[in-house]
């Protein structure tokens, strides 16, 4: 057993099974979204506005906001460690990937449930 | 006229490795590359590499021919020459202790560490532990490999963390003690691979089976341990 304290599920198990699941739901997202880009004709500001109203679509854009940020986060984190190998650089380096995904996930609740 | 490059080191007297050319007559035979490198000896006394019993077997002379690992003793000229040429490097990823000899000292640590013997708790029987013939077909595809290494050190997850991640050839040694039915320690065996490192660190871009001599699967046999892993879980 490989002791580790900076990678985001404490298990790779669970880290594994996340980065699997994060992928199918931004998969989705994305067949969702070019979907709905190509079945809207003349897409103006209000549409989207009115789209973006409704909490399922806010609750759906969410999850794959949060799972970026997930999934980013663990293969951040594999690439720092099999790349980055003196102890300092690496954490100042996940520092910034982690402090980099927070501000995205703020901003993403900022922009759906904002003005 | 064969032209080989072969990687040359000897740390007591050169400062830095380098490529020795030599001119090979095979005769037009389609010689082993194990058989061409004994003609280099016979050039040059003070190349050194392994080699035992020369017939695909002891897994000693496991080596980077033309950019891919393999054993050279079972590798015909045919299959990697290119050119005219044939390069001939070490093991990559491992410290080379001189020429073609590397220290597989690391590799060794990790095939160590998942415990490659079977471990049962329950008192021992009169005679022998019995397997039914389906119980002993699980292990088909796992125990025979040699150790030669060449799959552990064409994998890059190997040459960024040997000493965390244990590696194509350890991990289809994991499973074979995991499946075997005569082994009683299956949730101890999984407990100690369950980080992100041990297991997880592969990406399944299996280079490890391009490159078995054996023609074993240990990609097949890592996502097995996953699955184990998971169903052990809650």
């Amino acid at each position: 057993m490989v002791t580790n304290v900076t990678n985001f599920g404490r298990s790779g198990l669970s880290d594994w099974l996340l980065q699997r699941f994060s992928a199918v739901v931004l998969a989705l997202y994305s067949v969702f979204i070019v979907g709905y880009f190509l079945t809207t004709s003349d897409l103006d500001y209000a549409q989207w506005s009115a789209f973006f109203q409704q909490t399922w679509v806010r609750i759906f854009t969410f999850l794959s906001i949060l799972s970026i940020a997930a999934h980013a986060w663990i293969g951040l984190w594999t690439i720092s460690t099999d790349y980055i190998k003196p102890t300092g650089i690496r954490f100042v380096f996940q520092a910034v990937c982690n402090l980099a995904l927070f501000t995205y996930v703020v901003w993403g609740v900022q922009v759906l449930w904002g003005a | 006229m064969l032209v080989v490059s072969v990687y040359r080191y000897n740390p007591e007297k050169d400062s830095a490795p380098y490529m020795q050319e030599f001119n090979i007559d095979t005769k037009g035979a389609d010689l082993m590359v194990l058989d061409v490198l004994h003609l280099v000896k016979e050039q040059d006394n003070t190349f050194a590499y392994r080699r035992s019993c020369r017939e695909g077997v002891c897994g000693s002379d496991g080596m980077n021919m033309n950019g891919k690992n393999g054993l050279a003793c079972i590798t015909p000229l045919s299959e990697v020459v290119t050119g005219g040429k044939l390069v001939i490097r070490p093991l990559p990823g491992l410290p080379v202790i001189r020429d073609l000899v590397v220290d597989m000292s690391l590799f060794y640590k990790q095939y160590e560490r998942i415990k490659p013997y079977l471990l049962n708790d329950t008192p021992a029987p009169a005679i022998e532990r019995l397997q039914a013939p389906e119980e002993r077909d699980k292990l088909d595809g796992l125990y025979e490999c040699i150790l030669c290494a060449c799959c552990s050190t064409s994998c890059p997850s190997f040459w960024w963390n040997p000493d965390k991640f244990v590696g194509p050839s350890g991990l289809l040694q994991a499973y074979r003690f995991l499946i075997d039915s005569r082994d009683t320690q299956t949730r101890e065996r999984l407990a100690e691979l369950d980080d992100p490192f041990s297991v997880f660190r592969c990406r399944g871009i299996m280079n490890c089976v391009s490159v078995c001599p054996k023609g074993l699967n240990p990609t097949k046999a890592i996502g097995h341990i996953r699955d184990m892993l998971l169903r052990n879980a809650t």
